[in-house]
């Protein structure tokens, strides 16, 4: 019969701008390369950089970072066929996500916290590697969680 | 320190995840219910009638990618079904239902038979086929 419509995926092309999705997958590969690295060599420095690229991510928007960029200018010429598109706001907030737990990593390697660094980092590559890997949607799985955990009376 | 095993232990167990992930994310799993168990949901509670025939009940979020292509997939079925409704709710504003239905992530569909009662549900983004069997599989 007919769709109801109360939902906030029918406000995305008001609220929400439209990127191509291919962006994102391709900045979560790029990602899940440095975080490896960082994570293998203990580099403060990796892990300082991807901080700044999520910081990018996260409060400007995923599609401006230098990752995007690389994609826009290097890749995305050379694509052909339908442009899949995505709502900016899932990737976004995966980004700030990201932008949590690489403050964490780089807290611990500033201040010698090897043990901080590896768990922080770890969780970061995780989630940047099932991303590219299998197209995970943190966003999908952690933010009715997180607004259940703090909502609680309601 | 340099070691590869962290590395490995994290590439290990998200690969074990994300194998998971895909397998599970969209398939339709019937609900066996026992009789004076049975999560049954109010028309008032969704905000619309029920359909007459089946309620496919979409819960989303603004940061879930998958929510858009779901809905736009359940929309498109359901148009030419006049016994069949599809509502598109808001996870984050009924928090109520969604703890009493134990909804953990978007979108997660539900199959409602007309008497509103949870026949199956879907958690992730549905494939068609497995849509239209599974509506055809409720009477």
């Amino acid at each position: 019969m007919a769709t109801i419509n109360t939902s906030v995926s029918a406000q995305t092309t008001s609220k929400g701008r439209l990127i191509d999705a291919r962006g994102p997958r391709f900045s979560a590969a790029l990602t899940t390369l440095v975080l490896a690295l960082a994570l293998v060599t203990h580099s403060g420095f990796l892990i300082a950089f991807q901080l700044a690229v999520f910081t990018i991510g996260g409060f400007v928007g995923p599609q401006k970072t230098p990752y995007a960029w690389i994609f826009k200018t290097l890749l995305k010429p050379r694509l052909t066929g339908e442009v899949p598109t995505e709502d900016v706001r899932p990737p976004q907030f995966a980004q700030k996500v990201g932008f949590v737990f690489a403050v964490a990593a780089l807290a611990g390697s500033i201040s010698h916290v090897s043990l901080l660094f590896t768990i922080a980092t770890s969780f970061c590559l995780a989630a940047a590697f099932l991303n590219a890997a299998f197209n995970f949607c943190l966003g999908c799985e952690m933010y009715l969680l997180l607004v259940r955990l703090t909502n609680r009376s309601k | 320190m340099r070691t590869l095993a962290p590395l490995l232990i994290v590439l290990a167990l998200a690969s074990a995840y994300g194998v998971w992930y895909r397998r599970s994310r969209g398939r339709i799993t019937a609900k066996k219910q026992p009789a004076g168990a049975l999560t049954t949901i109010k028309s008032e509670e969704i905000g619309t009638e029920l359909g007459s025939r089946v309620t496919l009940v979409q819960f989303s979020s603004a940061f879930c990618s998958p929510c858009r292509a779901t809905r736009a997939l359940l929309t498109d079925v359901v148009a030419d079904l006049p016994d069949v409704v599809h509502v598109d709710i808001d996870a984050e504003s009924h928090l109520e239902l969604v703890r009493r239905l134990g909804i953990h992530s978007t979108p997660t569909t539900l199959i409602l038979n007309k008497a509103g009662v949870e026949v199956g549900r879907a958690v992730g983004a549905p494939k068609r086929d497995q849509v239209i069997s599974a509506l055809a599989s409720v009477k």
